[in-house]
C-alpha cells in the first residue's frame, strides 16, 4: 500500500511538471483509445501534434494555432483570476455567446455605416455583454449564496437558446433568403476583425490576447488586487483577516472573466466565425478551463496551453478528415488532459510514501 | 466492589508538551467519574488512549482486572468502551438509523434497527425518531444520535466528552437522568467537563487533571465549587502584576456589543461591556468556545457590528473593516495561525504584506512593493528571533512556535495604538512566550490599550491589569488583577451562580 504525505511546501518542480507528465500520459491513453476505435495510434498522434506545426500543410495550420489560441487564452486569463481566488466560472462559453451576440447585435445595428468606431463600440458592447452574463452568477452568490459554478454552467443552455433565436431570428440576415444567421460580419468592413498582419493568423483578439497576459502577469505579481485574490484562494479566513471584501472580490473576478470571454466571443464572430449562427461558437469557453488549469493558472503557463489545446483543435480537423475520427474523441482526448492533470497536480502538494502500519 | 476501568501511570508526551504525566484513576460499574481540568490539562489526551486513539508512552491500563491496550476504537468497542465526541461525527444526509448503523461492526436491517432504536430512546428518555434526516435536527438531538449509536452496543463503560457544551439547560438536563439511568443499571460513566456545577450535581467521584497530573481526587457532592475550581486551575497565589502603572483615559471601548455565532458551534455574544484604558492590558480569560473567536472577529472587524458598540478614542469603529481599523491602530493577532493569522503556502514576505500593507506604505498606487514587504519581514524574523531558513519559504514550513512569533512580530513592530492578541503564546515555547509577554508589556509602557483574549490563566494574570472572563458569550465584570485569588478567578470562569452572589455581596 501507500500513503500520501503532505510536503512542507508545495513542489515548485511538480508544479510546472506535472503538465508534462499529463501530456505525455494523455498521448499515451488517447492513442489506446485510438487503438480501440481500430485507428492506428502513432499515426493519429502524428496528425494531431506533428503534421499541424511540421506536416506539409504547415504553413497553413501554423497561423490558425494563433486564431485559435487567441480565444482560448483570452478567455483562460479571466479565468484563471477567478480560479486563483476560489470563485469557479465554468460558464465563459456562454458569456463568450452573449459577447458575441451583444457585439455582432452592435456592429448590426450600425450597418451598412463605414465609420472607424464601429469595431471599437462593437468590441465594447461584446466586452459588456459577457460582462452581464457572468454578473448573474456573480450577483447571485454574494447576494443569496447561491454557487457559482452551477449557476454559471446552467447559464450557458440560457445562452445557446439565447444564440440559436438570434440566429434565427431577431438578427437574421434580412438578405439571407430565410437561411438562420446574421450578416456576414467579417465582409463588413467597419465590424470585421481583420487580421493585423496579413497571413500571420493575428486578428485583434489574438493582439488582445497578448496584451491580457502581461496584464495579467502584472495584477498577480505586482498589485494588491492580485495578492488579494490569491490569499482568498489559499486561504479564504487569512484573507478577510487582511481585511478582502470577498463580495467585492467575486464581482471583480465574475465581472473580468465574464468581459475577456465576452470579448473573444466577439472577435470571433466578427473575424474566424464571421456570422452569428447556431452553432458558431467551438466550444472554447469549455476549452479554456483546461488551458487555465494546464497552465498552472500562470499567464506564461497559460499562452503555452492555449497554443497546445489549439493545437488538439487543428490536429483533431485534420484526423478527423484524413482517419475518420469521430469529433467526441477529440473532446475525449482534450478531457482526458484535464483528469491526468488534476491526478498528477497531486503531487505538487503531496508526496507518495509506502504506507505504514501507523497508529500514533 | 471491583473497579472496571484500573488506570495505572499513563504517560504520554508530545512534541514540546507531556500531555499526560503519570495519570492514575479507575472508574467502577454503576458510577459516574468526572475528569476534571482547565482546557490543555491533559482530559482529552487521557480519553483518547482509552478510547484506543492514541498509545501511551508508558503506564498500563486494566479492564476488568485483565490488560487492556486497544489498538483501534474498534479494539476499545469490543471491550465495551463506547465514546460521544464533543464534535459530532454525523452524516447530515443519512436518516438517524443509517447514521446509528454506520458507527456498528455488524449492523442488522433497518427495520430492526430501526425498532430497537424506538426502544432504546423509550428506555432512557432519549427522544428520537429513527427515520428522520440528521442534517434538519439540533445539536442536542444530534448529540442523542451519538448516545444511542453507543448504547445500541451495550457498553459498560461510556466516555462523554464535554457533552453540555452545545446543550441548552433543558437539554442537558434531560442528558443528565440519562445517564443517571445507564448508571443505575450498572454501566461505568467517565465524564468529562470544566463545568463544576453539573460535575456537583451528576458525578460519584472527581479526579482533577491539571497540567497533565493528576492534582486531586475528590468526592464532588461534598466538596464545594470553589474547591474544586482552586484545585482546577492551580491553587498558586498570581504573580506579581504590574502594580504602580499609570493609565490613561480609555481608548478601546466596547459598549453592548452583540454578534451572531461565527458557525454552529460557536457562541453567540450578548451586551459585552468592557474598557481599555492606555497602557492598561485587559486580560479576557475563559474556557474555549465560550465566545472567543466571535468576540476577537468583531474586535478585527472580520465581523460588521453596531457603529457605536465599539469606539476608538471616542470615534465609533464597529462598520469599520479590518484595513480601516489598521489605519487607526487597531492591530489584531488571532489564535489560528495558519489559515487565518497567516496563508500557509504564501511566503513569509508575502505573509507579511498580509496586514502590514497598510501601516507599512508597502503599496505605490495599488501596486505592491515587494522590496519593502522583504525588508519588512526580515526585520519581524531578526527582531523577533523567528527560526526561518528565510523569508522566501512559505508560513507552514515554519514550526508552530515560530509561526506564532512572526504573527505576533509582525503586528507589534507596525506600532500599535491598541493590539488585541488572542492566545498570543499558545503554543510557543518558555523563552519566547516570555519574549512576546514582554513586548506586549512594552507596548501597553507606551501607551498603547491592549487586550488579550487565552486560556493560559498564568499568563493573564502575569502581564493584565484587570481580568475578567468570558462566559457563554457574555463578559463578566473586570476586576483588577492585583489581589484577585485563584478561587475567584475560577468562579469567574465558571460563571455560576455563586458567582452572581458573591457579586452582590460585595457591592
Amino acid at each position: 500500500m501507500i500513503a500520501l504525505e503532505k510536503r512542507p511546501e508545495p513542489s515548485s518542480f511538480w508544479r510546472w511538471v506535472a503538465p508534462i507528465v499529463a501530456v505525455a500520459l494523455t498521448m499515451a491513453a488517447g492513442g489506446a483509445m485510438f487503438a480501440i476505435l481500430g485507428k492506428d495510434p502513432t499515426e493519429a498522434i502524428r496528425t494531431i501534434f506533428w503534421d499541424p506545426l511540421f506536416g506539409p500543410f504547415a504553413a497553413h495550420d501554423r497561423p490558425q494555432l494563433l486564431v485559435k489560441g487567441g480565444p482560448l487564452i483570452l478567455i483562460a486569463i479571466g479565468l484563471s483570476l477567478g480560479f486563483r481566488a476560489g470563485v469557479w466560472n465554468i460558464g465563459a462559453e456562454g458569456q463568450y455567446i452573449l459577447g458575441a451576440i451583444c457585439g455582432a447585435a452592435v456592429a448590426l445595428a450600425f450597418y451598412p455605416l463605414d465609420s472607424w468606431v464601429v469595431f471599437p463600440l462593437s468590441a465594447l458592447a461584446g466586452g459588456l455583454g459577457g460582462w452581464a452574463w457572468a454578473m448573474i452568477p456573480a450577483i447571485l452568490r454574494t447576494k443569496f449564496n447561491t454557487n457559482e459554478i452551477l449557476v454559471s454552467l446552467l447559464l450557458v443552455y440560457a445562452a445557446e437558446q439565447l444564440l440559436a433565436s438570434a440566429s434565427l431570428g431577431f438578427l437574421r440576415n434580412p438578405d439571407g433568403a430565410g437561411f438562420p444567421g446574421s450578416r456576414n460580419l467579417s465582409r463588413y468592413d467597419a465590424a470585421a476583425n481583420r487580421e493585423i498582419l496579413e497571413g500571420s493568423g493575428i486578428h485583434w483578439g489574438v493582439s488582445a490576447a497578448f496584451l491580457a497576459v502581461p496584464a495579467a502577469h502584472a495584477l498577480m505579481t505586482r498589485h494588491r488586487v492580485g495578492f488579494h485574490i490569491r490569499v482568498s484562494g489559499e486561504s479564504p479566513r487569512a484573507a478577510r483577516f487582511a481585511g478582502v471584501d470577498p463580495n467585492r472580490l467575486t464581482i471583480f473576478c465574475l465581472g473580468v472573466s465574464g468581459a475577456l470571454a465576452g470579448l473573444a466571443g466577439f472577435f470571433e464572430v466578427a473575424g474566424p466565425a464571421g456570422q452569428i449562427s447556431i452553432d458558431f461558437n467551438a466550444g472554447y469557453g469549455f476549452t479554456a478551463i483546461i488551458v487555465a488549469f494546464l497552465g498552472r493558472l500562470n499567464p506564461v503557463g497559460i499562452t503555452l496551453a492555449g497554443l497546445l489545446l489549439a493545437l488538439t483543435y487543428i490536429g483533431g480537423e485534420a484526423a478527423q478528415a484524413t482517419m475518420g475520427l469521430p469529433a467526441a474523441a477529440i473532446q475525449a482526448f482534450q478531457g482526458m488532459l484535464l483528469f491526468f492533470l488534476l491526478g498528477v497536480d497531486v503531487l505538487t502538494k503531496y508526496r507518495i510514501r509506502p504506507a505504514r502500519r501507523a497508529r500514533a | 466492589m471491583s473497579d472496571l476501568l484500573v488506570i495505572d501511570g499513563l504517560t504520554k508526551a508530545y512534541p514540546g508538551v507531556v500531555a499526560n504525566d503519570g495519570v492514575s484513576l479507575a472508574v467502577a460499574p454503576g458510577r459516574i467519574h468526572a475528569l476534571l481540568g482547565e482546557n490543555g490539562a491533559g482530559k482529552s489526551t487521557l480519553v483518547k488512549i482509552i478510547y484506543g486513539l492514541a498509545a501511551p508512552d508508558a503506564g498500563r491500563m486494566f479492564m476488568r482486572g485483565r490488560e487492556y491496550s486497544p489498538a483501534s476504537p474498534s479494539d476499545a468497542r469490543r471491550s465495551g468502551v463506547a465514546m460521544v465526541f464533543q464534535h459530532f461525527s454525523l452524516f447530515d444526509a443519512l436518516t438517524v438509523a443509517e447514521n446509528v448503523a454506520l458507527g456498528m461492526e455488524d449492523p442488522p436491517p433497518m427495520s430492526h434497527l430501526a425498532r430497537r432504536i424506538r426502544g432504546l430512546s423509550e428506555a432512557y428518555g432519549l427522544p428520537l425518531d429513527p427515520g428522520r434526516v440528521v442534517g434538519g435536527l439540533s445539536a442536542g438531538e444530534r448529540q442523542r444520535v451519538e448516545i444511542a449509536r453507543c448504547l445500541i452496543q451495550d457498553p459498560d463503560l461510556l466516555i462523554m466528552d464535554e457533552p453540555t457544551s452545545v446543550l441548552t439547560p433543558r437539554e442537558a438536563e434531560s442528558l443528565f437522568s440519562t445517564l443517571r439511568k445507564l448508571s443505575s443499571e450498572g454501566a461505568a460513566i467517565l465524564y468529562i467537563s470544566h463545568k463544576l456545577g453539573e460535575i456537583r450535581a451528576l458525578c460519584d467521584g472527581a479526579t482533577v487533571l491539571r497540567r497533565g497530573k493528576v492534582v486531586a481526587s475528590r468526592d464532588p457532592k461534598t466538596t464545594t465549587e470553589a474547591e474544586l475550581a482552586a484545585l482546577m486551575v492551580g491553587g498558586e497565589p498570581p504573580r506579581p502584576g504590574r502594580a504602580g502603572r499609570a493609565v490613561g483615559a480609555a481608548r478601546l471601548v466596547i459598549d453592548g456589543l452583540a454578534a451572531k455565532p461565527l458557525s454552529p458551534f460557536g457562541t453567540a455574544l450578548k451586551d459585552i461591556r468592557a474598557e481599555v484604558r492606555a497602557g492598561e492590558i485587559l486580560g479576557v480569560g475563559g474556557v474555549a468556545g465560550n465566545g472567543q473567536d466571535e468576540f476577537f472577529a468583531a474586535l478585527s472587524g472580520e465581523t460588521a457590528s453596531d457603529p457605536a458598540a465599539i469606539r476608538f478614542d471616542g470615534a465609533p469603529i464597529g462598520r469599520l473593516g479590518p484595513n480601516a481599523r489598521r489605519g487607526l491602530g487597531i492591530l489584531c493577532a488571532p489564535e489560528e495561525r495558519l489559515g487565518h493569522a497567516a496563508a500557509p503556502d504564501m511566503s513569509l514576505v508575502e505573509n507579511a504584506a498580509l496586514t502590514g500593507m497598510r501601516r507599512e506604505n508597502l503599496t505605490r498606487r495599488g501596486f505592491i512593493d515587494w522590496r519593502r514587504a522583504r525588508s519588512f519581514s526580515d526585520r519581524i524574523i531578526e527582531r523577533f528571533d523567528v527560526r526561518a531558513q528565510g523569508s522566501s519559504h512559505a508560513a507552514r514550513s515554519l514550526s508552530g512556535g515560530n509561526l506564532q512569533k512572526f504573527v505576533i512580530g509582525r503586528e507589534i513592530l507596525q506600532r500599535p495604538e491598541a493590539l488585541v492578541a488572542n492566545q498570543p503564546t499558545w503554543g510557543v515555547d518558555a523563552a519566547a512566550a516570555a519574549a512576546i509577554r514582554q513586548a506586549i508589556l512594552d507596548l501597553a509602557d507606551r501607551g498603547a490599550a491592549i487586550l488579550v483574549i487565552s486560556q493560559d490563566l498564568d499568563e493573564l494574570l502575569e502581564i493584565s491589569t484587570r481580568f475578567a472572563a468570558l462566559n457563554g458569550g457574555r463578559l463578566g465584570e473586570a476586576r483588577a488583577v492585583e489581589g484577585l485569588t485563584m478561587e475567584r478567578i475560577g468562579l469567574m470562569m465558571g460563571g455560576s451562580r455563586e458567582t452572581e452572589a458573591e457579586r452582590a455581596d460585595s457591592r
